[in-house]
């Protein structure tokens, strides 16, 4: 480790070093937390807000503080894309109704990845609509497990009442392969975006 | 510095009181950091500040998420950022928060898709 940044007071630090972010949502058990860590450079790690609500709607799984305070958890990795330029991926908390205590847990994310298990549509349903109300671009990554049935893409992006634009990929979010693949396919969806914004103008 | 080096209640309250000073949720400069956002020590630490302080600034010669400090400090997202947000006005350390795909304003930023792009591609 150097002491780059202190040799020179009053000067931009440690180079020019910075940061992307990608969410990672889905339903519970769709392999959030698998896709992490299978493409994470570092061991995966985890970090914790304490979010306050009314006590009402407190969830006795997730841990209580005390009546108004929550703690929520986020695992995340890192990939360094290049030297001065680190991809951060979050995986987001299971219990969507807490994203919006989260303030800004989306904001100057680049894009997410909805995690789609399809024995159980219906358990991301939650997340792609809370993408669509932020207005987070996502693409559909079906994670499929040794049971799942192979559904025509076009049965599935009804069932999913998803818009004709979004992408849908297969994947197996244990490989880092196939999860880096998720990752170009939602960069590639940004660009599109991009390209129509452009045109548009 | 009363705060001990190794708290006896690591997890507990009275611990996060002692460390922000009784303060809570992120004040002033600190307000918009992003768990990808970057921290950068622009001094070295010094021996005789509060304990939490010095850390983040040992840990920070090389840029680094607050979500990795967080997870290595042991500290939840609300309590590092009041501890950040000293260190910003006290000019100890720099904030660079994530680049976002579309700058206010100034459209798609596709020079930073590509390279995001390319590094995916060497994996
Ligand atoms: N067969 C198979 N199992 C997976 C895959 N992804 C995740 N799993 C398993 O599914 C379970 C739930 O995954 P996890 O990542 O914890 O889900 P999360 O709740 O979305 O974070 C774990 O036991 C994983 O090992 C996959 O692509 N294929
Ligand atoms: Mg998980």
């Amino acid at each position: 480790m150097d002491f780059k940044g202190f040799d020179h007071p009053g000067r931009p630090a440690a180079g020019g070093t910075r940061s992307v972010k990608v969410m990672i949502a889905g339903g519970f058990g769709t392999g959030k937390t698998t896709m992490v860590r299978s493409v994470s450079d570092i061991k995966p790690l985890t970090t914790e807000e304490t979010l306050t609500q009314a006590s009402a709607d407190v969830d006795h799984l997730i841990g209580v503080a005390d009546k108004t305070q929550t703690t929520v958890s986020l695992d995340f990795g890192k990939i360094s894309l290049n030297e001065s330029l680190m991809l951060y991926l979050f995986g987001t908390p299971g219990q969507e109704r807490f994203w919006f205590l989260w303030n800004g847990l989306f904001k100057g994310a680049l894009g997410a990845i909805v995690l789609v298990d399809t024995r159980r549509l219906a358990s991301s349903f939650r997340a792609i609509e809370e993408m669509e109300r932020l207005d987070v671009p996502f693409v559909i990554a079906l994670n499929v497990f040794p049971d799942s049935v192979n559904h025509p893409i076009d049965e599935i992006r009804d069932a999913l009442d998803l818009s004709p634009h979004t992408p849908i990929v297969a994947c197996d979010a244990r490989d880092r392969a196939s999860s880096r693949d998720v990752l170009v396919a939602l960069i590639h969806h940004l660009k599109e975006r991009s390209d129509v914004a452009l045109e548009t103008r | 510095m009363s705060a001990p080096r190794r708290p006896s209640d690591p997890s507990g309250l009275e611990r996060y009181y002692v460390l922000t000073g009784g303060r809570s949720g992120p004040g002033g400069s600190a307000s918009s950091l992003d768990v990808a956002t970057l921290i950068v020590s622009l001094t070295a630490p010094v021996t005789g500040t509060q304990h939490e302080h010095e850390e983040i600034l040992r840990r920070c010669r090389d840029p680094l998420s607050v979500a990795e400090l967080g997870a290595h400090l042991g500290l939840p997202f609300n309590i590092l950022a009041v501890l950040l947000a000293d260190l910003l006005e006290a000019g100890r350390v720099e904030a660079r928060d994530p680049i976002p795909a579309h700058d206010a304003g100034r459209g798609p930023d596709l020079a930073l898709l590509e390279e995001v792009l390319s590094g995916l591609q060497r994996l």
